[in-house]
């Protein structure tokens, strides 16, 4: 969630470090010991406070024969504390002095993929969790195809219960050597890899001194340092416009004329003078002014909130997007993507369905399902019977409207869209859109100003 | 500009100005919650910076207890009157006179009974997006919110059925009678909160700051001694909230660190008489904010209960 640009210009700031902000999810199958590494976390980097320990205490007293169970820290809702299970993705808080945290804590069933989807989806980094006992299995795989393919930057594999396989370090340099095999075949840049004990704290928050073997970082250590390059494009200025500014019966005379579009910026940078265009339409025209409510600025870049004042007066609302007149974007009614599929309802070609793309909502008719990718193998699948929930594969979608979009491995805000059920609209899908087979081009305008 | 990084309150802010926006775009009659709170503070402000400078496109509504703390009805009031904005206040006192709300027999507190209110509003003005100031950190079920937090036509969450929210696209589309609460605030720590209201140099109501008031103890905290009951005509609203006769009593320098009524918030003692003295209170804090809660104390799953049938 941090934008950094250059090196150089970090030199320029003020000695005090700027606070950003780390987002992860974590993800293992059902006992792997997520809840009681979040607990652990904030345990140790004494993020918990008093009546949130004493809670623990008391509950320990009652139902775990006096020993605390960090796991009910996150196990939030009545139904996970009586079946043991988590069931919704919860967020935690914790900050250091280097770094805010936001942790996605995402349960590990099969049937509940579409969860940890949707706490992947914001994610810098993810933890894949994995038993040292039972080491790589179905899940681990699942979970760490799903991270490459909503292409999360860094990955932590955190080997867990090392207590239980005696620490040992040929039974660690196994378990990555299972990882390492298919790791080649994802799109995941940075990999981790971590032995810990989650109950004891081993290598969580404080090094461990049953591993003389591993020469890295703590977990913590880790995330406090990981370098988290800009996930946001700072190359192709897009401005999905979600609403339009413009004051009724201004008293102040001045604000007559004020139109502005509102948005925040899901790429790149803008200057006043700049030249954009806007779609659908594809009118040229110039920035003259960058309103924010704490004045005007000269430049904004993603992921900022602004108010675009443009040189003419045309015809912008909710669902249009401004764009620079470089690194142009594709326009199309026609489009390819990945879907993860999260509805009981199995999905077939010929399903009609909105479709949410940046602020603008279409119509959407699923005209092929061109196959199922096996997130076990990876490897693409025939699907005649469709899509089922928890399903990854690859669709074609035909829209009511044009999209201008990005491919998703281009640019994350404008390369997602979301799929939703016309009757009781539950949201069945996330998708992610292939880049664009041809770029819209600014002399296609019908008329440039 | 050269240096194209924003820090954790440019991301929090600009992450909540959009979901504003989202919800002028996508909803017909929005409404925003608003108490006089450091939360919904931050969201007045937040709306400013998505809406200036048109006008903010949704009305202000507050449901009163009747046991409110007088500071914070003044500030309310005047705050929403220099925004220019309309402010409906609904009582749980009207709801007890119509019949549309009950109280239990022997319970003080009013904080359940602003559930059918809160309802009762959003029914009379068709309303179908509420945004409230609530945050994840605050409790273990709001944890589990979502941005858009979809309420059927009883106004029930439903938490093991909620709406998958995958990157920045939130899914507004209603039926008719359902409608969706809206929780910019959802990423904000209670840090972020005042270090927001800092940076934005945001007037909030005096009791956040350390004044002596009369407390007395019950159930492990310091509550404030309610107002003097003068109106004989009526009953008096704050049965069972006053002091008895065994309860200790005491006059504290003090400060309220979250403000439910006065019969639920606990008085924290506090020298703290700025927004630095408050940012170093909550660094150092060892109790979350919940901690001075009565309303929350009841049993762990508290909240998790009074959500699904329609809390905020
Ligand atoms: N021995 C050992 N047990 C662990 C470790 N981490 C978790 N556990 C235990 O494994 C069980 C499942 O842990 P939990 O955190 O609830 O798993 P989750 O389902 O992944 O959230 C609990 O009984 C934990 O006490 C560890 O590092 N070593």
């Amino acid at each position: 969630m941090s934008v950094v640009a250059t090196s150089s210009s970090l030199s320029s700031r003020p000695v005090v470090p700027v606070v950003d902000i780390l987002r992860f999810n974590t993800c293992g199958s059902v006992d792997d010991g997520k809840s009681t590494l979040i607990g652990r976390l904030l345990y140790d980097s004494k993020s918990l406070m008093e009546d949130q320990i004493e809670a623990l205490e008391r509950s320990a007293d009652i139902t775990g024969g006096g020993q605390i169970n960090l796991a009910n820290l996150t196990d939030g809702l009545r139904a996970e504390r009586e079946q043991g299970i988590t069931i919704d993705v919860a967020y935690r808080y914790f900050a250091t002095p280097k770094r805010k945290f936001i942790i996605a804590d995402t349960p590990g069933h099969v049937q509940y993929t579409r969860n940890m989807v949707t706490g992947a989806s914001t994610a810098n980094l993810s933890i894949v969790l994995v038993d040292a006992r039972a080491g790589v299995i179905e899940q681990s795989r699942r979970h760490t195809a799903i991270a490459s393919l909503l292409r999360i930057p860094h990955l932590v594999v955190a080997i867990n219960k090392m207590d239980l396989v005696d620490w040992s370090e040929a039974r660690f340099n196994e378990i990555r050597a299972q990882f390492e095999e298919f790791l080649p075949r994802l799109d995941i840049k940075d990999v981790k890899f971590i032995p810990l004990s989650a109950l004891n704290g081993d290598n969580v928050v404080e090094p461990s001194k049953h591993t003389p073997w591993y020469a890295g970082p703590t977990l913590l250590a880790h995330l406090e340092t990981v370098h988290i390059a800009s996930d946001h494009n700072l190359s192709g200025f897009r401005l999905p416009v979600q609403w339009v500014n413009r004051p009724n019966n201004p008293t102040d005379a001045r604000l007559h004329d004020f139109r502005g579009f509102s948005g925040q910026i899901a790429g790149g940078i803008v200057k006043v003078g700049q030249k954009v265009m806007t779609l659908p339409g594809g009118l040229t025209t110039t920035v003259k002014r960058i309103h924010t409510h704490d004045g005007d600025r000269e430049e904004a870049f993603c992921p900022q909130s602004v108010t675009l004042l443009l040189e003419h007066d045309i015809d912008v609302s909710r669902g249009n997007m401004i764009i620079g007149l470089e690194d142009l974007p594709g326009a199309s009614t026609d489009l390819q993507a990945k879907v993860c599929w999260m509805h009981p309802r199995v999905l077939q070609p010929g399903k009609k369905l909105w479709l949410k793309h940046t602020t603008h909502s279409v119509q959407a008719v699923v005209t092929e399902i061109t196959h199922r990718i096996n997130v076990t193998t990876l490897e693409q699948e025939p699907a005649p019977a469709g899509l089922a929930l928890n399903d990854i594969g690859e669709i074609r979608l035909r829209t009511s409207r044009p999209l201008v979009f990005d491919g998703y491995a281009t640019n994350r805000l404008t390369g997602s869209f979301i799929l939703i059920e016309p009757g009781a609209h539950a949201t069945v899908a996330a998708g992610m859109l292939h880049a664009p087979r041809e770029v819209v081009r600014p002399e296609d305008g019908d008329f440039v100003i | 500009m050269t240096n194209y990084h924003l820090d954790h309150l440019d991301l929090l802010e600009t992450e909540a100005i959009h979901i504003m926006r989202e919800v002028a775009g996508e909803f017909e009659r929005p409404v925003l919650l608003f108490s006089g709170g450091k939360d919904s503070i931050c969201l007045l402000r937040l709306a400013e910076k998505a809406f200036r400078p048109s006008d903010i496109p949704m009305p202000f509504l507050n449901v009163e207890t009747g046991h409110e703390f007088p500071e914070l009805i003044e500030f309310r009031d005047r705050r929403a009157k220099q925004l220019g904005a309309k402010l409906i206040v609904r009582t749980v006192d009207q709801a007890l006179a119509s019949g549309a709300a009950t109280q239990a027999p022997g319970e003080v507190s009013r904080n359940k009974l602003q559930i059918p209110v809160l309802l009762g509003a959003i029914e009379e003005f068709r309303f179908d997006c509420a945004i409230g100031g609530a945050r994840r950190d605050e409790e273990k079920a709001r944890a589990k919110e979502r941005f858009f937090s979809f309420r059927d036509s009883f106004g029930q969450w439903d938490p093991k059925n909620q709406r998958p929210e995958i990157w920045n696209l939130y899914n507004g589309r209603l039926n008719a009678g359902e409608n969706m609460r809206v929780f910019p605030l959802s990423n904000w720590t209670e840090m972020d909160v005042w270090e927001y209201i800092k940076r934005e140099k945001l007037e909030v109501p005096s009791i956040y700051f350390s004044h002596t008031r009369e407390c007395f103890r019950r159930g492990g905290q310091w509550l404030p001694v309610p107002p003097a009951h003068t109106d004989a005509t009526k009953p008096d609203p704050y049965a069972g909230a006053r002091p008895k006769p065994t309860e200790q009593r005491k006059t504290m320098v003090c400060r309220v660190r979250t403000i439910a009524d006065m019969i639920s918030t606990g008085m924290v003692e506090s020298p703290a008489s700025s927004f630095d003295d408050i940012i170093a209170e909550v660094a150092a804090a060892r109790v979350t904010e919940r901690g001075s809660r009565a309303d929350d104390k009841a049993s762990e799953a508290a909240m998790e209960d009074r959500k699904k049938a329609g809390y905020f």
